[in-house]
């Protein structure tokens, strides 16, 4: 388990764990984003934000928020 | 006569709800505003199957929270125009977060149609759906589509038809929230009986839910009710109670029970073996958004656009300027010289217009190359980018774009901070936007720059100003972190729209949006501003007609800025006429050159001419280039305009920050152009004494 702002582009990962206040878990639920999902990581700007793919949907995720949550790379 | 049918479609924010909507209503459309809000509502018309259809295209939106306007105002359609069917766009590729949204809309006890949206993209990506059977669980027809291929649309409006004359059993699966909570809204949902007007508009089962979600805006509707105080008793009652069981606030719960709902239903009617593809989209944005190129790139579209506004913008201009000219002279020529009707119309209306009119051309501009930016996805793009640098003065991505906004005028771009979702990022973004210098301080820029400095350095004198509001803007929001809002920024989440060809016809709709509050804005408070400056420096009338150089040392506006001129002269412009364009600049920064224009007097010469041959009683001249520099910089920092002020006031709810954002800008203008001066002039004469 490693948190999604380790992955590098183009790697794939199910989501474990998201860590943080019921508020920031219910704005990423409503973004498609909870445990059990697959993800792909589209692009990133290490330290820096994210580009998830999250089925047809990409979405952006702060480094902070990133690092919050916990995948399992497939 | 034929049978009416009034649809709405709702849906997630690029689930190709425009699309279908654009399919289903062809070219008849109307565009205009949600009452009471600036939240763009579009209609269509179409016929089918012998009904005359109206289509409502609802904004995009995850939830039906109060917590956003876009929210607020979709929910408040549906349950206050009642639409006979709500078609519920669906992006298949992304079910459960989809879902979301349509359990929360089939609570609002409408009639719904769920479509299976952008089916073909899912299939791609390795799902399978069962749609007849997620049409089972649910409890609400759902139909197939592809809304790019126009496949699906005809047995879409044939279920939404088939629903409302009753030939389909509708029945919408409601969500069990678990033994205690549904106890709670039992209890809410008893009492409520007691309130039957409110019943008759909102689903009793809705209200009791969103009670003890403690949603905002119905809490406010009960609370006006008779037994408004009894209602909400009994919800804190049971949400105290929850809170006891759970752990948590109901608040937090009931939403885990949508979503478990939710992939129950999922798990049943998918069969997965998903791959997640590369699109067009992500190729493109291997280099947009690329670590190295993402950021150059960046710059050098920006610098493209404001390069474009000012070329293109400048003809329009200057055809404004001349055709008010132009009506001036007309209009002044039916009255006798020198009276003062004929001042009254000429300098004040007239020219009161026209000092409005001449900036449109900058605006319409600027928002019409954001709305480009925005419609093709962009817009997004730059929040991602700027994020990293956003994040080392205090914000996130997301207030990168309403501050972009400010270039072009500060309402907007204020307004525009809705989308950030914390409250001290949000107010951060509008202390500072103001530095972000508008379309309107333009003009008093060129006037000054053209007069007292070369061509040549011309264009890098005006690029210094930009950057310097940057820098105060960036200083200052880094400062305002660290003092007044500490702690960190909410973490940033954002959706990134697939990159699509923008259409005239959108990019026009938002330019106009934007542009309107613009045009109000002018249309009122800064004509009034002007009528007032001229009634200033117009009163009281002196004896010796056609002197208008001592009619306007005499009168009110002469008396008012020969008063606060003190303030000014360390900073190199200690003089009347400057302090009243100043006092003109809080109404509208526009108008600081439109007064100095009325000021000296057009007539003779060039008002160029006049400021550079402007002298001190002491016969030393008024303006150099470094006291013309010192102004700008004071133009550029001080009060922002009178419709920023009230802006603010508006968004943030308290007279603190419209008060606060006044009395700081000002008094750091004064400072920074002081220590300009100041520190120019000591090395000037520096250098003189050295005998170059």
């Amino acid at each position: 388990m490693v948190p999604l702002s380790l992955l590098p582009p183009g790697k794939e990962a199910v989501i474990i764990e998201i860590r943080g206040g019921m508020g920031w878990r219910r704005r990423l639920m409503e973004l498609g984003l909870m445990e059990g999902m697959k993800i792909k990581v589209i692009q990133r700007l290490f330290p820096g934000p994210v580009v998830i793919a999250v089925g047809n949907a990409r979405v952006v995720l702060g480094f902070g928020m990133a690092q919050r949550i916990m995948v399992r790379e497939v | 006569m034929s049978k009416k049918l009034k649809i709405a479609i709702a849906g997630n924010p690029n689930s190709g709800k425009t699309t279908i909507f654009n399919n289903l209503t062809g070219a008849r459309q109307h565009v205009g505003n949600y009452p009471g809000v600036t939240v763009e509502k579009i209609e269509g018309y179409s016929k089918y199957a012998g009904y005359h259809l109206t289509i409502v295209d609802l904004p995009g939106i995850y939830s039906l929270t109060a917590h956003s306007l876009d929210e607020l105002v979709a929910r408040n359609y549906i349950l206050d125009e009642k639409p006979d069917v709500v078609i519920d766009i669906v992006d298949t590729s992304n079910l459960e977060r989809n879902l979301y949204l349509s359990t929360q809309l089939m609570e609002l006890g409408v009639k719904m149609v769920i479509a299976l949206n952008m089916w073909d993209i899912a299939k791609n990506l390795g799902l399978e759906i069962d749609h007849e059977r997620l049409s089972q669980l649910l409890g609400v027809p759902c139909v197939p589509t592809i809304a790019t291929k126009k496949e699906g649309m005809d047995e879409l409006l044939q279920k939404v038809i088939a629903l409302h004359e009753g030939k389909i059993f509708y029945h919408p699966t409601p969500i069990n929230y678990g033994r205690e909570i549904e106890e709670g809204i039992s209890k809410i949902e008893e009492i409520l009986k007691l309130e039957e007007p409110l019943l008759k508009r909102y689903p009793s089962r809705w209200l009791a839910v969103k009670l003890l979600e403690k949603d905002e805006d119905i809490y406010e509707k009960v609370k006006k009710t008779s037994s408004g105080e009894r209602i909400l008793q009994t919800a804190e009652k049971s949400i105290e109670h929850l809170k006891g069981i759970f752990g948590e606030e109901p608040e937090a719960v009931i939403p885990d029970k949508r979503y478990g709902f939710i992939s129950g239903a999922c798990s049943t009617v998918i069969t997965r073996s998903y791959e997640l593809r590369h699109t067009l989209s992500d190729k493109i944005d291997r280099i947009f958004l690329n670590r190295v190129l993402g950021l150059p790139i960046f710059f050098f579209l920006m610098w493209i656009m404001f390069k474009a506004i000012f070329r293109l913008s400048e003809p329009f201009t200057q055809g404004i300027e001349n055709l008010m000219t132009w009506i001036g002279k007309l209009v002044g020529s039916f009255f006798p010289e020198g009276s003062i009707i004929k001042s009254l119309i000429v300098d004040g209306i007239i020219g009161g217009v026209g000092s409005v009119l001449t900036f449109v051309p900058v605006i319409f501009l600027l928002f019409f190359f954001i709305a480009i930016l925005e419609d093709s996805g962009y817009l997004a793009r730059a929040a991602f980018l700027m994020d990293r640098i956003m994040n080392r003065i205090g914000l996130h991505g997301r207030s990168f774009i309403p501050l972009l906004l400010g270039f072009g005028c500060n309402v907007p771009a204020i307004m525009a901070t809705r989308v950030i979702d914390d409250r001290k990022s949000r107010l951060i973004t509008i202390l500072v936007n103001p530095f972000m210098s508008c379309g309107a301080r333009l003009p008093v820029y060129t006037l000054f720059v053209g007069t007292f400095f070369s061509p040549r350095q011309a264009g890098n004198i005006l690029f210094s100003l930009y950057l310097l509001g940057i820098l105060v803007a960036m200083g200052m929001s880094y400062l305002f972190r660290r003092l007044m809002f500490k702690g960190e920024s909410a973490p940033f989440v954002m959706e990134l729209p697939p990159y699509r060809l923008p259409t005239l016809k959108g990019v026009l709709i938002h330019m106009w949006e934007r542009g309107v509050v613009y045009l109000k804005k002018a249309g009122t408070i800064i004509f009034a501003g002007c009528m007032l400056i001229w009634f200033l420096s117009h009163f009281p009338p002196m004896p010796e007609e056609g002197n208008s150089k001592i009619q306007l040392e005499k009168s009110y506006a002469g008396k008012i800025g020969k008063f606060i001129t003190p303030v000014f002269k360390p900073l190199g412009f200690g003089e009347w006429k400057t302090s009243i364009a100043l006092i003109a600049g809080f109404i509208a920064k526009e108008l600081v050159v439109g007064t100095l224009g009325t000021l000296y007097g057009k007539e003779e010469t060039s008002l160029r001419e006049m400021l550079k041959n402007d002298v001190y009683p002491d016969g030393s001249k008024v303006w150099s280039p470094l006291s013309s520099y010192s102004f700008l910089i004071f133009i550029l920092l001080y009060i922002p305009c009178i419709a920023t002020i009230a802006v603010i006031y508006r968004e943030t709810q308290s007279l603190t920050w419209p008060l606060f954002t006044a009395f700081y800008t000002t008094a750091l203008a004064w400072i920074t152009s002081f220590l300009f001066y100041q520190t120019g002039k000591f090395l000037l004469s520096f250098i003189d004494n050295l005998g170059f």
